[in-house]
Formats: C-alpha cells, structure tokens, sequence
C-alpha cells in the first residue's frame, strides 16, 4: 500500500447492476451484516414488509428513502450510504440501476475507488453488465468487483458460476478492461448472506475472500494516479487589514493538492502566468507541514511576493504542462436538455472557470454495442468525444493519468444546472 | 515511516469539508454559515478556522433562534462568537410570529420546522446566496440524497428529483438573484466521526451533550425532560435519572437518552454499541411520518 495516501483508511465504492440483480439487498446486506442498521430503523423496515405482505424483513427498503420511491417503488438518483469497520471507512454510491442509468452512473463513479457489478447468476453476463463494465473503464475505475448473486436460485452450482466468469474475463478482454485494473470475482447470495460479510454454510467450493474481505483489502488509490503536484489556488487569504502587525503581508494560498507532494524549498511554477518561486512554508490550521501530499487542504506560502489568484495552478518547476485554450474530451451529457451547439457553456476545471463553445462533435459511443457512431447533438446520457475551444486557458492533464486536472463539468449558463461531464483525453 | 502513513479517515473528511468550505467562498458572493451552538455546527466552526484563519471567516454566522433552546446551549453559542471574534447574526421566530408569517395552530407545539420561515426571511434580508450548514447525509434518508451544494429556488425549496448532479470535487455553486445553495461540508461524516473530531481537536461542547442528573417523564417511548415548555402532564411519574443530549434543538422536540457518559471518550464508547439511531430515540419531529423531514426540507428547512 500507498505509504503516501491520505485515502487508506476510507473507501468509496459504488454498485452497479440493474434494478433485479439484487442491489438494494446487497447494500442493504452489507449494512445490516456489519451492524450499520441500527433498531429503530430495522423496526420500521419491518413494518414496512409487513404492509407489503412479506414474510422476511426485506432489506432493500433500507436505501429507498425518499417519497416517491417507497410509493412508486423505483429509485431516485444517487445516494451515500456509510458503514464502517475496525479498520476502515466506507463510502458507497449507490446509483440507481434503470433509468437515466448513464448519468447516474458516471456521478457515482466519479469519486468511486471501486465498482461492485452485479451479474444475476440465473442470467449470466448481459447487455446492462457490458454497459456498466465500460462506464467504470471509462471514467477510470481502478477496482472491479464481479458479484455473482442469487447464487441461492442456481443451487449455488459451481460450475455454472465458473462460466459466468469465463464469459466475463472473454468480455473484460474484449474492451480491455484489466488494463491498470484489478478484476475479482466472488460467488454470492444478498439475500441469504452468504459472502458477503459472513462466509456462510452454502458456497463451500468457493476458497476466495468474502466482498467484505476484498473490500478491507483494497488500495484506495487511483491507477496511473497522476505524481507530479498540482495545486489549483482555490481562495487567497490576505489578512491585512487585521490588528495583528505581523499578518501585514500575509498572502496565504490555499487549496487542496490534487496530485503529487510539496515540500518547503520546492521550486515552483504558477500556471499560466508563469511566475517562479520557492515553498516558503505550508500551513494546515495552525500546523506547519514540512510536506504535504495529495488529497490534503493546505495553505502554502511562497517566497516571493507574487500576484496568484483563484483558478491559478501552482506546479513544481519541473513537471511541465501547458495551458491549452482547445480540449479534447470524451462528454457524458446529463441534463433532458440537450446540448444547442451554437451556445457558449460554463466550464468549470479544477477552481477555474471558462466559457466554451463546442468545436466539434468526433463521434458518439454507442453503450449498447460499444461502436462509435457519428452524431451531430448531445442528447441526455450520451457519451461522446469532442472538443471545445475555450475564452481562458486551462490547466489540464489527460484524464487516464490525473482524476482531478483531467475532469470538468459543463454548466448551462442561463440556468446555471450541471449538464455535461468530461473527461480529458 | 514518514508521518503521512498516520493520516486517518479523520484527515480525509476534514480535508474533504476544508476544501467545499473554500469553494463556498471562492464561488459565492455572499455566504452564511449557519451556527446553532449544537455539536456538528462547532464542528463547521473548527473547520472554518482551519479553513480560512489567520484570516477573518469570509461570511458572518446566523443562528435562527425558535425560543426554546436550552440555556447552556445559547451561552455556548455567544461564547464561541465572541472567542472566534466573528459577527453572529440572530433570527428569531418570535419576531416573525409578531409579524404574522409564523402562525402557530398550539402556543406550545414544536417549532422546529417554523425555523424554515424565519430563514427565508433572513435569508431575503441579508440576500445570502448560500447558506453552510452542519447536515450528515447519515442523519436521516432524505439527507441521503441531499448533494454537497444544494441547490434550493426563490421559495427556499429543495426539489429531490431535480438536483444538480455533482461530480468528481467539481462542486457548482451558482444562483440567480433570490436563489440559494445549502452547502454541507460535512455531509459524508457520521455521527461517530463528529465525536471522533470532536475529540481529537479537543473542542468544547454546550454541558447537556454530557451525562447529568434531569428530572424525566416517560412518553411513548421517548425520554422528556420537565421543562416550562414540556410540563408533567397528569398520571406521568417524573424520574430523575443520568442523560445525556445526542442531538440538540428545539426544546420541545429534542429529547436526552439514558447515559452516564460523562467525557467525550466515553460518548465515543457508548455510540460504538448503541442500537439507536441519533434520530431514532431523540427527535420527536422526525417520527409524524415516514417523510417528515424529505416534507421539511422540500419548504425549506435546512
């Protein structure tokens, strides 16, 4: 593991899998095997099952929580779930499986570490398991985890789940998948708890690791993470104007490092205006750091009195990037709206924003059959690579090497709405 | 081993709330932080401090006040202020019943959910276009869905099928005029986490959120303390036995749960093994119906 990563001790997972795989129960398994589901909640799913005419306490009721949901029995957007173990902390996205499943999805696994698919073992692999596999790669997911569930309807056979598997690895193979990824697969019933968290007396062939097993022992990092530093100047803190004397020329900038590590006597680099400095100290509340690493909010001061302001990018000197007014990015489009190509849009990279108007459109991934086809407007859950031009530079590396400098969103200027991810290619 | 290894869970929500807590600033123009003197407001204000000090925080705090708050916790409130030297700004409800845009149906029911209106007011008053505040998505299931930067209309109200979807740390904090964004840095803690950072940072808490002697009557399987606002009502036998507040609010709808845990070590201890959740035993408001507090946020309760 990771010496240098703030993230070991939390993990943030999401599950994918259409409404009948059995999501609901599995999350809802996992909550309850791990104690999360306290009394006073369980008391009411009770009630809730028996009014539904259920015999069993039907665990999926655990995460349908609002209105509209419990009446019409359908999932609504996403929502974060939280559990913990002696040894770490969880996070889960839990993203609903049908409808408007792109957006969903790619919201959930953006700050997703690992993805838990869900394959129905009755089923085996389908067009819905393709489709998620391929969004997790896409928006670079570095753990993949294959759930065979409801192994209880298949008599927990082995050689059956063998073959979903193979047909998996086949598929996996096909799009590339296990490229800087790990792919495990465990065989399961939700319902029943069989490994999940407890091993159960059912799936005795099965010697691998429980989900929970493999969940506790995942690296919380990101593949091909990004080490050279980038720090986008989020806020400027001069507090001159204060009774203290000695904060007169105080010009503290802070942010959160995105990528990399900086230690005080660092040379760096402020993008774009290209100024040169050194690390004069770096600050987190009133603690002094002699290095800071990714993912930590800090504030850093430099040695010289230099004019850097919000949306500015401070590097080390040495890891050169350039600021580009042209990107090229595969887009996932999220509102109903669709994209009107001859408007200028908001995008928001890092702590800069720029306005952007579309240059051109290469081509649309088709999520069923993973083709490319070509097409001349974004509609809601398209996937698409194009490329915009932009009023300000940006500070941007490629999405594969740098979840945070690689990504932007898309905001619609009259409403204001999110209505594009991208990511950078 | 460097010291980095150390890092915890801990330093990753801190970092995570320090960073939406600069986002706020950097892209609002006129932001509020919303303080009530309760556990996971002093959290916000610790991590204001780590946030934005040696500077002035760059917004003032609000606390909307329903009138019945517990003594020691409106003390602690103006203490904290003072100690941070940071403007407080009170709201009361009183003041919007003397203006007759809060009517109450009982002078003593619950006021809880009347604070929306009294924020409204403040928040039209002061054209605040986001207002912080101490949620945890953990808290309740409507809270679930609740995004980092909340969007809410002209009216204050919190559409769950229409939210703006937020991805990566790229958060979006942009209104019109008359509109406004619900910040939440520390949405992904639990109630665990609080008392955790509560510890760790060593802060100080209102003295009810510790274990002491209350005189009680038994209600409906809740635990309520005999105040002026929640009199003994006839065959009720009062007890005196050990509380402790897990959640503080609205007097007559907060109730303690039975606990001698007196430091913060031992809350710790006591939340691990609890089989109640925060909601669960001590918020009166939250159990009319399954949807009470998804109805109050839709109007624009925070």
């Amino acid at each position: 593991m990771s010496q240098e990563n703030i993230q070991d001790s939390l993990l943030r997972f999401m599950t994918c899998g259409s409404v009948d795989d059995g999501k609901s129960t599995l999350i809802g398994r996992l909550l309850f095997d791990t104690k999360t589901i306290l009394t006073d909640t369980l008391t009411q799913i009770e009630k809730t099952s028996k009014k539904r005419g259920m015999t069993a306490v039907d665990l999926s009721l655990i995460t349908d929580g609002l209105q509209a949901e419990r009446e019409q029995g359908i999932t609504i957007d996403v929502a974060y779930r939280y559990f913990s173990t002696g040894t770490r902390k969880y996070i889960i996205a839990d993203a609903p499986g049908h409808e408007q499943y792109t957006r969903n999805m790619v919201t959930a696994a953006s700050t997703a570490h690992l993805a838990i698919i869900l394959i129905d073992a009755r089923k085996g692999v389908l067009t819905q398991t393709r489709r998620h596999s391929f969004l997790a790669k896409l928006v670079g997911i570095p753990h993949i985890v294959v759930a065979i569930n409801k192994m209880d309807l298949i008599d927990y056979d082995e050689s059956k789940y063998k073959a979903i598997c193979e047909s998996y690895k086949a598929f996996a193979k096909e799009i590339k998948l296990s490229e800087n990824r790990t792919i495990e697969f465990v065989p399961m019933s939700a319902l029943n708890g069989d490994m999940i968290v407890d091993r159960g007396e059912s799936i005795k062939w099965y010697k691998g690791p429980t989900l929970l097993d493999i969940l506790e022992k995942t690296t919380a990092d990101y593949a091909g993470k990004d080490k050279d530093f980038r720090f986008p100047v989020q806020f400027v803190c001069r507090p001159h104007a204060s009774d203290d004397h000695n904060l007169h020329d105080y010009r503290g900038f802070m942010g959160r490092i995105e990528s990399g590590s900086i230690s005080v006597g660092d040379e760096i680099t402020v993008l774009p205006s290209q100024y040169k400095s050194k690390i004069k100290s770096i600050q987190l509340g009133d603690t002094e750091l002699k290095k800071a690493i990714s993912e930590q909010s800090v504030t850093i001061l430099l040695e010289d009195e230099i004019d850097i302001s919000r949306g500015d990018m401070i590097i080390k000197s040495d890891d050169a990037i350039e600021p580009t007014k042209s990107i090229n990015a595969m887009v996932c489009w999220l509102s109903e709206t669709p994209m009107a190509s001859s408007r200028t849009y908001l995008i928001r990279h890092t702590s800069r924003e720029s306005k952007a108007k579309l240059d051109k459109i290469d081509f649309k991934v088709n999520i069923e059959t993973l083709t490319h086809e070509s097409i001349s407007n974004l509609s809601m859950n398209d996937i698409a690579q194009v490329t915009f031009k932009l009023a300000q530079p940006i500070m941007a590396d490629p999405y594969q090497n740098n979840r945070s400098t690689g990504a932007f969103i898309i905001i619609d200027e009259s409403t204001y709405h999110t209505v594009g991810a991208g990511m950078i290619a | 081993m460097t010291k980095f290894s150390n890092l915890t869970h801990l330093d990753w929500l801190e970092s995570e709330a320090i960073h939406i807590l600069r986002e706020v600033a950097g892209q609002c123009s006129n932001p509020v932080l919303l303080f009530s003197g309760g556990k996971d407001s002093l959290c916000l204000l610790r991590l204001a401090e780590k946030a934005f000090r040696p500077g002035r925080f760059p917004f003032p705090l609000l606390h909307i006040d329903t009138g019945h708050n517990y003594d020691e916790v409106i003390q602690f409130r103006d203490l904290r202020a003072k100690e941070l030297n940071e403007r407080l700004i009170v709201r009361s409800l009183e003041d919007s019943m003397k203006r007759g845009t809060i009517v109450l149906k009982t002078p003593d029911e619950p006021r809880n959910k009347h604070q929306s209106v009294t924020l409204l007011e403040a928040i039209a008053e002061f054209e605040f276009d986001c207002c912080i505040g101490g949620a945890r998505r953990d808290e309740e299931k409507a809270r679930a869905k609740e995004r980092i930067m909340s969007f809410r209309d002209e009216f204050g109200q919190w559409d769950p099928k229409n939210q703006r979807p937020e991805l990566w740390n790229l958060f979006n904090a942009r209104v019109h005029k008359g509109e406004n964004i619900r910040a939440f840095p520390i949405s992904n803690w639990t109630e665990m986490d609080v008392w955790q950072y509560i510890e760790r940072e060593n802060l100080g808490l209102p003295s009810i959120y510790f274990a002491h002697k209350r005189r009680i009557v038994r209600r409906g399987g809740a635990i309520v303390p005999i105040t002026s606002l929640t009199p003994k009502r006839d065959n009720e036998v009062v007890e005196e036995i050990m509380v402790r507040y897990r959640t503080v609010g609205d007097i007559t709808c907060t109730a303690p749960v039975k606990s001698v845990a007196d430091s913060v070590e031992k809350i710790i201890i006591e939340t691990a093994s609890t089989t109640i959740t925060e909601r669960g035993a001590t918020r009166l408001d939250d159990q009319t119906s399954d949807a009470s507090m998804e109805q109050r946020k839709k109007e624009g309760y925070f």
